[in-house]
């Protein structure tokens, strides 16, 4: 049981940089989320927390002990694979043996604690077979117990659901969750599935073009995002963005949308010129009285909830409403937006404007 | 009639492919068919005309190629005591006597040293080599494998004489270092390029794992790694071992004595005593058989040695 920071690591692999100066820090037992699109360099930093590359520069932590440029063999540290990875010419006991076998213990001992974890796992019954045979979830399984058999300090766990069918995926999320719960280790996941992130996640760290984008919990990166990027990324529909020219003052609690006031949160910083108005699809009614107006595109039903497509003057918005709520294709609606929640941006940065809703988050993002 | 099938051939497809292959076995296995049939023939049969297909068997090819005869008169044939043996039975009958082994025995075991030595050293040094190719960040990569390609590109025998002037300087010439030196070295770019191949299709994440169970880098390798390549391996020892046998330029020019191997010897049997055609037959016939049972033990590896790479799995 560890925790880990990781302080000013970069990755270069000869011209291309593959991390940037990232600073995080994963609290003891946390499940901890790497979450980004492929190429932002989230693998290279669970590889880098690992041992499996080094960093060109920065420290990595873990327990105190400064281990960045230490082989993974001294790291005490288990690491679960896309692919599994298993060793095909050995059954799944001697998968499971392997790790403890390298530790130099007993025979009866390493007998003892694969059949342990075997009966976590509930793959006693596949210990003697071949792994080539197994099922995807058996492999997963047999990879999870080859991971949890010598009690690491960390679980690095790389897009371990990827390979797997989407149905046998959410159960094996709750599996690896429930896991995690029972034994307390601090996790380390990466993921580019922000929905995999947020259902399992303690906290979070976005990545995009090999930089930290935002960090934090579930909670926070989805009501609060730090930049445009988190705001699109998380969150499905994402965000909608309306973007407009126009003045914030610090103090201010509204801003002109094409001629109409809408409130936002009271804003803590002064910007001008190009900004963006962010909003969740949730956080917009439909409402008679709503000065901001769009026309209906599209309806999208969805069971509980449907989706409406409308177009405004400051571009395509999607609102998230209930099922019962009658939207006509071609008619013009007024909108309101749920005040508290909207985020402002500063267009050419990306960066969230502060405000009341975001100060306390921002300042570690 | 049944229905088409695009990927299922017809029975007509099936009995023409069939004679094709049976066609071409029989003409690649006839020389070999012949050369076993020589072996048992008596020389008078070996060269009779019309050939002889049918024929009494006869091991004196064999007694033959082991032995060196003198030819004695028939009256010290006479005073000799019984023959101790067939094989003095059978030499005794051409009025000769067997005065000693011959070299045959040495010679095929030089080949087997050197066959099997430079085989042996060329995919130690091969896999290593390839799998530093396939797993590390060597400067220059590239132009390196193509230099060690490079060495293929014209026939090894147009270095003949520079290597023939080296080794003579060195004191190479007809020892078993240096053939087992020199067939290594030019075995070694088709091993390179060959395992390179094989070791770039195991994932990494196999020796990553390792690493990650506490196991050092080459721990790694000779537990997984070596494993999973077994198969490139195997096949990648047949196609050194298949040179380093059946070479002959080389071993003519640079072995006389002790290291001559069995293929320069072969043709020298001719000059004793007459055309002994069956002796010949005899040596080329026991010098196949490592070869054979080498490639029929690997043959799966082999096949698949041949078509690897070929389907994307």
């Amino acid at each position: 049981m560890a925790e880990i920071v990781i302080k000013n690591v970069r990755k270069e692999f000869g011209d291309f940089v593959a991390v940037k100066e990232s600073s995080f820090t994963i609290q003891d037992g946390e499940f901890f989320m790497l979450l980004g699109p492929s190429g932002c360099g989230k693998t290279t930093t669970l590889r880098m927390i690992a041992g499996l590359e080094l960093p060109t520069s920065g420290e990595i932590f873990l327990d105190g002990e400064e281990i960045s440029q230490r082989p993974p063999s001294q790291r005490d540290i288990a690491f679960v694979f896309q692919m599994f990875a298993l060793y095909p010419h050995m059954n799944v006991r001697r998968n499971l043996s392997y790790p403890l076998v390298s530790q130099g213990m007993a025979r009866r001992d390493v007998r003892a604690k694969v059949d342990e974890v075997a009966g976590i796992l509930g793959i006693r019954d596949i210990l003697n077979r071949p792994v080539g045979g197994l099922s995807g979830g058996d492999r997963q399984r047999v990879a999870l117990g080859r991971a949890i058999v010598r009690d690491p300090k960390a679980f690095m766990m790389d897009e371990p659901l990827g390979a797997l069918d989407a149905e046998f995926r959410e159960h094996m999320a709750e599996e690896l969750r429930a896991l995690h719960d029972r034994m307390g280790a601090t996790t380390v996941y990466v993921t580019h599935d922000q929905l995999e992130a947020m259902q399992m996640g303690d906290k979070i760290v976005v990545m995009n073009n090999a930089v930290v984008e935002q960090f934090g919990t579930p909670q926070d990166i989805y009501d609060m995002p730090a930049t445009m990027f988190v705001a699109d990324f998380i969150g499905s529909p994402s965000m909608n963005f309306l973007p407009f020219e126009g003045a914030v003052q610090a103090g201010t609690d509204s801003v002109a949308l094409n001629g109409a006031t809408v409130g936002v949160p009271r804003q803590m910083a002064e910007a001008r010129g190009k900004l963006v108005f962010g909003v969740r699809p949730e956080h917009i009614r439909l409402s008679d009285e709503g000065a901001y107006r769009g026309e209906v595109l599209a309806v999208e039903y969805l069971g509980t909830t449907q989706i409406i497509t409308l177009e405004t003057a400051n571009g395509a918005l999607k609102v998230r409403a209930p099922s019962g709520q009658v939207a006509t294709v071609g008619e013009t609606v007024g909108l309101g937006f749920d005040a508290k929640t909207i985020t402002l941006f500063d267009a050419a940065s990306g960066r969230a404007l502060r405000s009341a809703l975001n100060d306390g988050v921002l300042a570690h993002g | 009639m049944s229905a088409h099938s695009i990927t299922e051939p017809s029975s007509r497809q099936k009995w023409v492919a069939g004679t094709l292959v049976i066609l071409y076995a029989l003409i690649t296995i006839t020389p070999l068919i012949w050369i076993l049939m020589t072996g048992f023939k008596t020389p008078p049969d070996s060269i009779s005309y019309p050939p002889k297909v049918v024929f009494t068997p006869s091991l004196e090819g064999y007694v033959n190629l082991f032995t060196t005869r003198t030819r004695v008169s028939p009256e010290a044939l006479a005073a000799l005591p019984p023959p101790a043996n067939f094989a003095e039975e059978i030499v005794r009958n051409r009025n000769m006597v067997i005065a000693g082994p011959s070299k045959f025995g040495e010679r095929f075991m030089n080949s087997v040293i050197i066959g099997f030595g430079s085989t042996f050293l060329s995919i130690f040094l091969g896999t290593l080599a390839a799998y530093a190719f396939s797993r590390f960040k060597i400067p220059l990569a590239d132009d390196l494998l193509f230099f060690i390609l490079s060495t293929r590109m014209m026939p090894p025998i147009a270095v003949a004489i520079p290597i023939f002037l080296m080794y003579r300087n060195l004191g190479l010439s007809d020892t078993h270092l240096g053939m087992i030196l020199l067939y290594t070295a030019v075995n070694i770019s088709l091993a390179v390029w060959l395992l390179k191949g094989f070791i770039d299709e195991i994932p990494r994440e196999y020796e990553e794992a390792a690493l990650i169970d506490g196991y050092t880098r080459f721990q790694a390798f000779y537990k997984v790694v070596l494993p999973q390549a077994a198969t490139g391996i195997a096949s990648t020892a047949i196609f050194c071992l298949i040179f380093a046998w059946n070479e002959y330029a080389f071993a003519v020019l640079l072995t006389s004595g002790t290291a001559q191997t069995a293929p320069p010897f072969i043709p020298t049997i001719i000059g004793v005593g007459g055309l002994d055609w069956p002796a010949v037959a005899a040596g080329a016939t026991i010098f196949l058989l490592p070869v054979m049972i080498f490639t029929i033990l690997l043959r799966k590896h082999l096949l698949r040695g041949i078509t690897f790479g070929a389907v994307r799995k």
